[in-house]
């Protein structure tokens, strides 16, 4: 397998100069707020998720917390595709990067759903790093249901 | 190379046992292998093993003309079955020097054989009529370090937990070494078992047990070493080490998985209430109640690991072949050998002992703040294979400020060039992610 397939440019540029890290709270006070920590106990990777969200629109999702490239990039690229998103917008994304994912390689993604998601097609060729790709994912997830929205039913088996 | 002479009186340095590294690799099929296009660099001993064919063969043939349960059949095969099972308990015990063949418990693993002792405790605190350096209540103490693996934690926490003692542990120094200044206070009277590895699985530190060992005499309680990183690489004599129990595992010497040991004194065996029941560890069985059978079978309940355990015999017979002073001495070059390479490699910093005495062959490291996801999965695309992650030692990470360590290991079968091929693959490492 080619490594240049999981190190993608995408992901190491993401992961070098993430977007939107660093855990903020909500600028508008009225809004309601989730917030989850998951982690990796194969490999002690940590993320905390926080989203704010009006009931319909997620205004912000930070992020904190430390681990691999890809692990990090994808929370990057998380918060790019998802901030400032409509929550049935935001689920539709969701499900297609766990579909992606989950594929083993086999499913296409496609570009104008999951924009720089795209580059973690990749990554669903090494099973082991699956779940480095999906911790903020999972994270955001349950911070969203948190903040009383519901973001996708799938739920991933590790 | 400069040559140092040795005074003459003290042991010369040809007097060291050796062995051929390439014919010893010869014995085992999977280091032909390519792995991503290129020749297979194992590092992860420590983790598991590889297994000589001479292993592999014994498996195979026991399942092939020997199969049939032990210890219950009157038949041809079921004798033969059961010989060759306790003629691996034979090889086993004579191999870490046990004086009764007895004292040797076949488990699933070092994690079972852990639990079994905790468990015995546990039960034995629920009887009234048990014997007394086995029960524990609030006020009694149990001490591990801050160097266990999960397997030497959890059951000590969970035991505490049920019987109302309390854990404590012997801290850390910066050098990786267990810091014993303040053994006197840390193991006392309250102390009912001191549980400590041999042999570190992340920092590869081999701790020098005399001091607690006197210690534990001294206030009478008991002590299990935790062998599973020393039993494979370097030669164990129970009674010179004068510990009440140890424990390791098959895979990590070449054995197959699925086969531990748990070694103990035989009279605190004998002591010890069963943990597991059911067929084999029973002397009679009512409906109402049971009586037990005499170690080891009490602590054997079902159809034990009968192939591994033959195999495992196989693995000793193989080890012993080789010379177990002989694979510690080539571990020490290897690891002299590796800290001096991994020294050139810039932003690399060794987490435990930099220095060859007193370590074995596994040497953790963090490249820069490249994670050790990272830096496994690019050495992994050179065929190299390492592990990476908390390696079951999470208190340890915790204690170096990383969520992760990258880890290499190394065995009787890694050579030197092996060890190049890890440090040029950290340099690509580096190219990829700086």
């Amino acid at each position: 397998m080619q490594l240049d397939q999981l190190y993608q440019e995408i992901i190491l540029d993401h992961y070098k100069h993430p977007h939107g890290r660093g855990l903020r709270d909500a600028a508008d006070s009225d809004a309601r707020v989730g917030e989850a920590h998951h982690v990796n106990p194969t490999c002690g990777d940590e993320i905390t998720v926080r989203v704010a969200t009006d009931g319909k629109v997620f205004t912000d999702i930070s992020y904190d917390g430390m681990g691999c490239s890809i692990s990090q990039a994808s929370a990057s690229v998380l918060h790019e595709l998802l901030r400032g998103r409509a929550a049935d917008d935001a689920a539709t994304v969701h499900e297609a990067f766990v579909e992606l994912m989950s594929g083993r390689g086999q499913v296409t993604p496609d570009e104008e759903v999951l924009g720089d998601g795209v580059a973690f097609a990749g990554v669903a060729r090494y099973p082991a790093r699956v779940k480095c790709a999906l911790l903020s994912w999972m994270a955001f997830k349950d911070a969203a249901a948190r903040a009383g929205v519901g973001v996708s039913p799938t739920e991933v088996k590790a | 190379m400069t040559t140092i002479a040795i005074p003459e009186g003290m042991p010369q340095y040809d007097d060291v046992p050796r062995f051929d590294v390439a014919a010893v690799r010869a014995d085992f099929p999977i280091l032909d292998r390519e792995v991503n296009g290129h020749r297979l660099v194992y590092l992860d001993s420590a983790n598991t093993s590889h297994k000589p064919r001479q292993v592999l063969d014994v498996l195979g043939e026991h399942y092939a003309m020997h199969n049939a349960n032990v210890s219950r059949s009157v038949h041809t095969l079921g004798t033969e079955a059961t010989e060759a099972y306790e003629g691996a308990r034979a090889k086993v015990a004579a191999f870490i020097n046990a004086p009764s063949v007895d004292e040797v418990v076949f488990t699933k693993n070092s994690t079972e054989a852990i639990n079994i002792v905790a468990y015995a405790f546990s039960n034995a605190s629920l009887r009234p009529d048990a014997d007394p350096r086995f029960r524990l209540g609030p006020g009694d103490e149990i001490v591990i370090s801050e160097m266990e693996h999960h397997s030497n934690i959890v059951p000590w926490q969970l035991l505490a937990e049920r019987t109302g003692a309390t854990l404590r542990w012997f801290p850390l120094t910066e050098q990786g070494r267990l810091d014993e200044s303040g053994l006197a206070d840390l193991v006392t009277e309250r102390t009912k078992i001191v549980s400590l590895v041999h042999v570190s699985n992340i920092l590869g530190t081999v701790n020098a047990t005399s001091r607690i060992t006197r210690r534990v005499r001294e206030v009478g309680a008991l002590l299990l070493l935790d062998c599973s990183q020393s039993v494979p690489h370097m030669p164990m004599d129970v009674v010179d080490y004068d510990a009440d129990f140890i424990v390791f595992t098959g895979h990590k010497m070449c054995g197959p998985t699925g086969v531990g040991v748990l070694w103990g004194r035989g009279e605190l065996l004998a002591a010890m209430p069963p943990v597991f029941g059911g067929g084999s560890m029973i002397e009679t069985v009512s409906m109402a109640r049971s009586t037990f059978a005499a170690p080891p079978a009490r602590f054997e309940a079902g159809t034990p690991p009968i192939a591994e355990a033959v195999a495992l015999g196989a693995a000793v017979d193989y080890l012993t072949g080789v010379g177990m002073r002989a694979i510690q001495w080539h571990e020490k070059e290897l690891t002299a050998y590796a800290l001096d390479a991994l020294a050139t490699v810039p932003g690399l910093r060794i987490f435990g002992p930099n220095v060859p005495v007193g370590r074995g062959g596994t040497i953790s490291f963090a490249l820069g703040d490249i994670h050790p996801h990272d830096v496994g999965q690019v050495l992994d695309s050179l065929g190299v294979q390492v592990r990476v992650g908390h390696h079951c030692a999470k208190p340890v990470c915790t204690r170096f400020g990383v969520p992760a360590m990258t880890r290499a290991s190394f065995y009787l079968y890694t050579t030197t060039a092996e060890i190049d091929a890890l440090v040029t693959g950290l340099e690509q490492v580096r190219k990829v992610f700086d």
